[in-house]
């Protein structure tokens, strides 16, 4: 099927590549595409259509057409005529149940053709409505194109790569080489993008093949490399996308013989090709009659040539047997052919321009659709810009004849002219709704090949002019492109403590919270917590978020973010408190240690660390006080030794007297424990003695290790999250997003004695004495199960018949054998020992209104 | 949102690197009445037209600063770093 060497060929025919197709060797060069291989040997079909499940061939052989898309090793929808091939390749055909000669879904060609017209599943498919299951499992099963491989998401890496130059080519043709060579002589950066494969130059750079898929908001230009999506920043954007080849709309002209003349063109001069024996050639241009000459010395007869500029016919239809061309009927004449080589004329392709905001207007002179008003970073070049030879305007469609086929205006979703004017005699008469309607010019080609032709034809059955009916607006992708691609790498950020590896070395459970791992238990949680009860446990709290604020500013800064007072605090002490925000609603809650006249140590939740940095950042933007906040989250570790032993084994390593009078309830101190320097907060979160270490990072598995080394004899065991939940309820200790939610302000909260309403502003103030004054309407409470049943959180709380509140947290307390948890209630409930009911399993258990933490009421273990 | 925004410190970035805050809003000198409350906490002017905003550099260098930016073509006039004795201030 070759023709001997030709002069430019693209092939090495010293150099054959093959791959698999269909179930045999295929033999290619290198220099091949994979269509042009499969066609030299001897495959003239490449696909089925999308909906009748037509046979179709290499209409226009240059990436445009949806015609030759296949899968190939694994990924559907490559347009094969411009994949080079690869060695041991497997390509598959698709769209297609059996082979592309034997197609059981063309069934839907011969039958269907009165059953499905455009739109049909809204319509026909749509009664009996009891149906609908079973046409809706058809449909899916028979629409879109190919099928995606399940596991090309792990074989596949994409990545995302931003990038700046000072001029952006956009094409690899004559205009857009010209154009990049004279604006990097004039000694600017260039880079050229081109979707064929440019050759590289040495006064520029080169991407190719690439693929420019838009012009979006900002001049950012996306382009498709591959397994690379570079977001380009370019000072000056020049778009030289060239001439699209326009389709003629006649009966049969999707007929597997029927070419673009660019698709002859390639077969011959790139692959030495021979297309076929008979041809005959109807050109609307001197480009597409030209390539007669290219047939003849290929060796295939040119039988007819039509000139559509000086005797344009009144019929033109082709006529064909199982899908392949076999004659062409022109004004009564047949003509015996296997070869149709068509062209409307060239269209700018200006889809890029149009997107970055250029007017795009009818020339009726010309027939072509010519861009104009340019932004002023944009720049059109060559046939883009609609710089190219005379063509004569082709009828919007030419009269059929007996033994044609359907007239396609659209070969990508199977539009047909009937289709189009059915669409208008329904209403459908604008081009924008005929478009959506139809969805002419929304397949893959993105209007390539049915843009032009499909205003033609609107043009002519509304019976006006193409400039009236205008064009559609041009959006992105101008060229198709994998999602893969735009997802980037799978990025799922995980944060790790620094003691995170002894956590899994101890086997521990690992859960997400935020973007963080931590340790939900080791073993069993309920142990766990009683181990902190009786004798000392240590938790990785390294997730908190820590802030050093420093500045003579510093006090008055934290007094106007918080609704508590700091600045008659003595150094070395802490205070518990909870961020809110001008609407009074609680947004975070922590501890504030004052280290110095002018410093404090804040610590926030763990998921609320960035929000709570953010926060403190821009009321300081907004205030201007002259005080600086810095982020040690990351920098420091800390963890929590609790528990009655806890002293004992902090005397063991501490280099500070341990006792109650050394160190007591809420105070901070800095020392060395281990010898690692540490600051201690002396708090408890977990209601029993206990000291939070905070710690330089590195040190996180040291002194992890030193802890459970020297705290073996006393039993310490590393506890998790749960078990912390677990103990934290028992003392009614809030947690921000679990017990509170968007409404929650202090007071309603249960926390009274934080809004110092006295102080003269805090954010938050003026909602808290709102709240003051219309008073509460619901409070949070703990409650205790009377029957030890645990309700679900978020269970709803009924009180005579109606909701009465509901549940945020609940566990079951090993110390106290006893289900606890808290909620939110009417205001009439809050009372110590008041009677809720709670829905549990379609039931509703009975709870009793506990005000006091569960657990040593009193505090008197904490302060011990 | 894909155009460029010109960071006092970095210079011209992606919008992705940055988070907007919304429009500058001023929070009331004293106690205002709820309805002074509820407009101050809650209401917004939308503009169709230039507005001025916060703007954050989150995956940059952390600093909060002001746009002026035209809402219906996202045209950013100028960006500048907040004056310490503004007054004005914002809503969470």
């Amino acid at each position: 099927m070759r023709l001997p060497e030709q002069l430019n060929e693209r092939i090495d025919r010293s150099r054959p590549v093959r791959f698999f197709f269909a179930g045999r060797v295929v033999e290619g060069f290198e220099g091949d595409t994979i269509g042009s291989a499969l066609f030299a040997s001897g495959q003239r079909v490449f696909s089925r259509s999308f909906k009748y499940h037509r046979r179709r061939g290499l209409l226009c052989c240059s990436g445009g057409c949806p015609n030759c898309m296949m899968r190939v090793d694994g990924v559907p929808n490559v347009r094969v005529c411009t994949e080079p091939v690869r060695e041991g390749a497997h390509v598959h055909a698709q769209n297609v149940l059996g082979s592309l000669e034997h197609d059981l879904l063309a069934a839907v060609d011969h039958f269907g053709g009165p059953f499905t017209p455009v739109g049909f599943y809204y319509r026909t498919m749509i009664r009996p409505r009891s149906l609908w299951p079973l046409y809706e499992r058809f449909l899916r099963n028979v629409a879109g194109l190919g099928r995606l491989d399940k596991h090309a998401g792990r074989t596949r890496r994409f990545d995302t790569e931003h990038r700046r130059t000072e001029v952006l080519v956009i094409g690899g043709g004559r205009s857009g080489r010209e154009a990049a060579r004279s604006a990097a002589a004039a000694g600017r950066q260039v880079v050229l993008v081109d979707e064929r494969g440019a050759p590289a130059d040495g006064a520029f750079e080169v991407l190719a093949p690439a693929r420019a898929i838009g012009i979006y908001e900002g001049g950012l230009v996306p382009v498709d490399a591959g397994n690379v999506l570079y977001r380009f920043r370019a000072e000056r954007i020049v778009v030289a996308t060239g001439a699209l080849e326009q389709p003629l709309l006649f009966p049969g002209n999707d007929l597997v013989g029927v070419h673009l003349p660019g698709a002859v063109r390639r077969l011959v001069d790139e692959w030495s090709i021979k297309p076929g024996e008979r041809a005959v050639i109807v050109s609307a241009d001197e480009r597409g009659l030209a390539v007669a000459d290219k047939l003849e010395r290929a060796g295939t007869s040119v039988v007819e040539r039509i000139d559509l500029r000086s005797a344009p016919p009144r019929q033109l239809a082709a006529r064909g047997s199982r899908g392949r061309l076999r004659s062409v009927v022109v004004d009564g004449r047949e003509i015996e052919c296997d070869l149709l080589v068509m062209s409307g004329g060239r269209q700018p392709a200006y889809s890029l321009l149009a997107q970055a905001g250029a007017r795009v207007e009818y020339d009726a002179e010309r027939g072509i659709f010519v861009p104009s008003d340019l932004p002023s970073n944009v720049e059109a070049v060559g046939s883009a810009a609609g710089e190219q030879e005379p063509a004569a305007v082709p009828a919007a469609t030419f009269e059929g004849a007996e033994g044609a086929g359907r007239c396609f205006v659209c070969v990508c979703e199977d539009v047909t002219e009937k289709d189009v004017k059915r669409a208008i005699a329904e209403g459908f008469d604008s081009i924008e709704l005929g478009k959506r309607y139809t969805t002419v010019t929304m397949g893959p080609c993105q209007g390539r090949l049915c843009h032009v032709p499909s205003i033609r034809l609107f043009a002519r059955e509304n019976e006006t002019d193409e400039k009236a009916i205008g064009t559609t607006t041009a959006r992105p992708p101008w060229a198709p492109v994998s999602l893969g691609l735009l997802a980037g790498r799978g990025h799922e950020p995980t944060k790790r403590t620094s003691i995170h590896h002894r956590h899994e070395e101890a086997g521990a459970t690992m859960m997400w919270t935020g973007f963080w791992r931590r340790a939900h238990s080791y073993e069993h949680a309920a142990n766990e917590a009683l181990n902190v009860h009786r004798g000392v446990g240590v938790i990785d709290v390294s997730t908190l978020g820590k802030l050093l604020v420093q500045g003579p500013d510093a006090a008055r800064f934290l007094e106007l973010l918080y609704p508590n007072r700091f600045g008659d605090m003595k150094v070395g002490r802490i205070r518990y408190g909870v961020l809110g925000t001008d609407a009074g609603r609680i947004m975070d809650d922590g501890t504030i240690a004052r280290l110095g006249e002018d410093q404090y140590y804040v610590t926030t939740t763990s998921t609320g660390a960035d929000t709570v940095i953010e926060w403190f950042e821009w009321w300081n933007a907004v205030w201007g006080l002259d005080v600086e906040t810095v982020n040690l989250t990351g920098a420091l570790a800390a963890v929590n030794v609790a528990g009655p032993r806890s002293r004992e084994l902090l005397g063991r390593l501490a280099q500070i007297d341990t006792s109650n009078e050394g160190i007591s309830y809420l105070d901070a101190k800095e020392t060395y424990v281990a010898g690692v320097p540490c600051l201690i907060l002396r708090i408890g979160f977990v209601g029993e003695l206990g000291y939070e270490l905070h710690f330089a990072s590195p040190y996180g598995e040291y002194l992890w290790d030193a802890l459970l080394e020297y705290g073996a004899d006393l039993g310490i065991r590393p506890f998790g999250l749960e078990p912390q939940r677990i103990l934290r309820l028992e003392k009614m200790h809030i947690l921000v997003g679990q017990d509170t939610d968007s409404e929650s302000n202090v007071l309603e909260a249960g926390m009274p004695w934080i809004a110092k309403l006295d102080k003269e502003d805090f954010v938050g103030k003026w909602a808290l004495e709102h709240v003051q004054e219309r008073g509460f309407r619901e409070q949070l409470v703990g409650f205790e199960m009377t029957d030890g049943v645990v309700p679900a959180e978020g269970g709803q709380i009924v009180l005579g018949g109606r909701p009465a509140g509901r549940v945020t947290s609940s566990r079951l307390s090993p110390q106290l054998g006893r289900a606890i948890g808290m909620a939110w209630v009417r205001p009439e409930l809050a009372h110590e020992g008041a009677e809720i009911d709670i829905k549990v399993n379609g039931g509703f258990a009975r709870a009793c209104v506990r005000l006091k933490p569960f657990f040593d009421p009193e505090g008197e273990r904490l302060r011990s | 949102m894909s155009f460029l925004l010109n960071c006092p410190n970095c210079g011209p970035r992606d919008v992705n690197e940055f988070a907007c805050a919304g429009e500058v809003t001023s929070r009331p000198k004293a106690l205002p009445d709820l309805r002074g409350l509820t407009d101050y906490v809650y209401f917004r002017r939308n503009v169709a037209g230039v507005q001025r905003e916060w703007w954050y550099h989150r995956f940059g260098c952390e600093i909060w600063f002001l746009a002026e930016r035209d809402t219906r073509t996202n045209e950013v006039l100028k960006t500048e770093l907040p004056q310490a004795s503004a007054g004005t201030s914002s809503a969470g």
